[in-house]
């Protein structure tokens, strides 16, 4: 029965701008899944890491070369911030899961909170990287 | 012989005709990735940019290696059922979106192994 009309309708963040204002709740709701699609890269980097590790030195020094080139250390920078946002904002969206904090003070004080700690996290790993 | 009734076999599946289980499923690889990620993420940091037998060494003891790849299968697990959420929301037409789905699956099972694959390999050659 679904299928008999190809729906044409339009596809889902289609609200976001030119119909609704983007806002905190929006615009992190997305973001969320931005950096989790953006995140494969990361996890790519590291099986390849862990490859160059067993395959022996040689191998493993051009991998960890290039991750500590200044693009590679650009990419490792956007993953971990992508990382600790996917991470806290995770974290926020399991406690939504379990029925907490719905109101939208909440929401809006749990956002900001997601971003702060990101933004620290992501300092601190890089700190502990360089 | 099912001997269930017509309704007993579909109710609470909905339209998805799986019910909640991917929904709870992708909760459960969130959950188990919150102690995972953290307890990779500092040594990996720090591993990073070291000498190539230290950071060998460290990934050969059990307790690293058990923890990259408990969390090396369930990322994967995790990325396969996130990014099989946002190809069903955003890709329109049949043919596309069944491409992708089966694209995803067979990267993220392939690259899953590779990662065990290679952490298996760090352990036991030595």
């Amino acid at each position: 029965m679904a299928d008999v009309n190809p729906p044409n309708r339009p596809l889902s963040p289609f609200m976001i701008g030119p119909v609704y204002r983007p806002q905190i709740t929006s615009v992190m709701s997305i973001l969320h899944r931005v950096t989790g699609v953006g995140l494969t890269l990361a996890a790519i980097l590291v099986v390849w890491w862990f490859l160059a590790l067993g395959a022996g030195p040689a191998d493993f020094a051009r991998v960890d070369g290039f991750l500590t080139s200044w693009f590679g250390g650009l990419i490792l920078i956007g993953s971990l911030a992508a990382f600790w946002y996917h991470f806290c904002n995770g974290i926020r969206h399991l406690f939504w899961d379990a029925g907490y904090g719905f109101d939208l003070p909440t929401v809006h004080k749990s956002g900001k909170a997601v971003i702060a700690a990101t933004a620290i996290l992501t300092v601190l790993t890089l700190i502990l990287a360089f | 012989m099912d001997f269930r009734t017509d309704r007993q076999r579909v109710e609470g599946l909905g339209s998805a005709h799986e019910g909640v289980g991917h929904w709870w499923s992708q909760r459960i690889t969130s959950i188990a990735l919150v102690p995972l990620t953290l307890l990779f993420i500092f040594p990996f940091a720090r591993h990073l940019g070291q000498d190539y037998a230290a950071v060998r060494a460290a990934y050969a003891n059990p307790f690293n290696a058990i923890v990259a790849l408990l969390l090396i299968v369930t990322v994967f697990l995790h990325l396969w059922q996130g990014l099989q959420v946002v190809i069903e929301d955003y890709v329109q037409g049949k043919p596309a979106r069944t491409a992708l789905l089966l694209a995803n699956t067979l990267f993220c099972w392939a690259m899953g192994l590779v990662g065990v694959f290679a952490v298996a390999r760090i352990v036991f050659a030595g």
